[in-house]
């Protein structure tokens, strides 16, 4: 078998894969990576399927010790690191993987050749935060099993064009949401001329954001209703929080936009205190 | 709803669950997921294959199945009645607590959708049910144990994990609502029929 020792495991490192849809009418979010385009491009590098498990490392802080010589792949968020990032590095006899603290992003993806082969629960090897379901967050010493070998050859790629997360303002394209009605006619125009603050108490579950509030003018109670990540929900205070892949299923404060899907990864990498502009789109 | 999602609304709660049990009836690929809760299906697609327009139009399509149009699985819980808000619940719905055992045992209810928690089935009563409008304690339990049977508003549950939870509890059950490795993992799926039998 092959496996990776956890020397550091960092303050909150999971294993992700592409979670578990299909299972909301039982309450079951989809989970899965928060980062997909960066945990697709660790896949791909090492030459792993697209539904191989990879680890979602948040901050940093981590070191991994593979048994025997073994691809890995990081991308997602940048910091020092002892591998360069969105490239396959050859890891060779006892030599370890060193992540330090992201300085761009916040959540980095580990790819490793095999992918992370913990058991699956209800399909997936997703941690779903909220629910408890998945494998717990890692511990210092525990051992991560890897998979066979992939029939998937390490692609020969010189370089990858993605950039570093962006520390500036960022802007996502919203949608309108199915309960806009609730709130003031103005409302659109407040939620999308603001520059909201993403607050310190994001996670995956959702990322919260403060500013001028945006209250529902309708308090009539709002039965609970089936929810997406990327939907924004608001609360009777008039803070939005843009839900993320393990938000509940469903929910009761009133959906004024919903994200639109292309821009969701950019989520998985702001920082507390950052800025963000939700951009009216239609497109 | 977004890029990937249609949300579907109607009248009443029995409406809801026939509009939910026609779509699941009318599965088509492109369909991730179903959704149903108390007003509301949220069809949830892979835009790919599907997109949210198209599902729309294959919803409106899809038609309903009434209660009465089906015999879904039935599922029989033992219950004790031992819980702490027996005596508060039924002073609240207007009856002794034998009365309310003879009307929780006594009705037929339906799982209408899961809410919360994984497993955690809003069962709603076929017929008048208790009879009455049950309020959520005034301040929730920090930690409601596995099996607790509880009431609040027109609903009954039972909470599939040890949680926190304001709902009244009346009684406790062993049966199991939530294993992640059965299949299907909720006992108590969307459209599932429940009957409740006391036991000592």
């Amino acid at each position: 078998m092959s496996a990776l020792t956890v020397l550091e495991p960092g303050p909150l490192t999971l294993v992700q894969d592409r979670g578990r849809p299909g299972l909301a009418r039982l309450g079951v979010g989809a989970s899965g990576a928060f980062d997909r385009g960066a945990a697709a491009l660790a896949n791909r590098l090492v030459g792993n399927p697209a539904e191989a498990a990879v680890l979602e490392v948040l901050l940093g802080g981590v070191a991994l010790r593979p048994w025997a010589p073994l691809w890995v792949a990081v991308t997602g968020a940048r910091g020092p690191a002892s591998v360069e990032p969105n490239t396959a590095t050859l890891l060779g006899p006892g030599q370890t993987l060193r992540l330090g603290p992201a300085e761009h992003g916040i959540r980095f993806v580990v790819a490793v050749r095999g992918g992370v082969d913990v058991d699956a629960v209800l399909g997936s090897r997703s941690r779903d935060t909220l629910a408890g379901l998945g494998p717990p967050p890692l511990r210092a010493g525990e051992v991560l099993p890897i998979g066979p070998e992939p029939a998937g050859r390490i692609p020969v790629i010189d370089a990858v064009p993605v950039g570093a997360p962006g520390d500036g303002e960022l802007s996502v394209d919203v949608r309108r949401g199915p309960r806009l009605d609730r709130f003031a006619a103005d409302a659109w125009e407040a939620l999308t001329g603001t520059a909201w603050t993403v607050d310190a108490r994001s996670d995956r579950t959702g990322i919260r954001l403060s500013g001028p509030p945006v209250r529902p003018t309708d308090r009539t109670e709002l039965p609970s209703e089936g929810m997406v990540p990327g939907a924004i929900q608001v609360s009777p205070d008039g803070a939005p929080t843009i839900l993320g892949p393990d938000a509940p299923v469903t929910g009761g404060y009133p959906v004024i936009a919903v994200v639109a899907d292309r821009d969701l990864d950019l989520l998985a990498q702001v920082r507390p205190g950052q800025s963000i502009r939700l951009r009216s789109s239609s497109r | 709803m977004g890029d990937r999602a249609v949300l579907l609304e109607f009248a009443t709660l029995e409406q809801t669950l026939a509009g939910y049990r026609g779509l699941e009836a009318a599965a088509r690929p492109g369909v991730v997921d179903l959704i149903p809760a108390a007003r509301t299906v949220l069809v949830v697609v892979d835009p790919r294959i599907l997109s949210p327009r198209d599902a729309g139009v294959w919803a409106r399509a899809a038609v309903p199945v009434p209660a009465d149009a089906v015999e879904d699985r039935e599922v029989v819980v033992p219950v004790r009645y031992d819980g702490e808000d027996l005596d508060a619940a039924s002073t609240a719905a207007g009856l002794s607590p034998e009365g309310l055992v003879a009307r929780h045992t006594a009705t037929r209810w339906t799982s209408a959708f899961i809410g919360f928690s994984p497993g955690f089935a809003y069962l709603v009563a076929e017929g008048p049910g208790l009879g009455a409008e049950i309020p959520r304690r005034a301040t929730s339990r920090p930690r409601v144990p596995a099996g607790s049977v509880g009431l609040a508003g027109s609903f009954t549950g039972v909470y599939p994990r040890e949680s926190p939870g304001g709902w009244q509890l009346i009684g406790t059950t062993d049966a199991v609502l939530w294993d992640a490795a059965a299949q299907p993992p909720a006992l108590l799926a969307p459209g599932t029929r429940v009957r409740f039998e006391a036991i000592r």
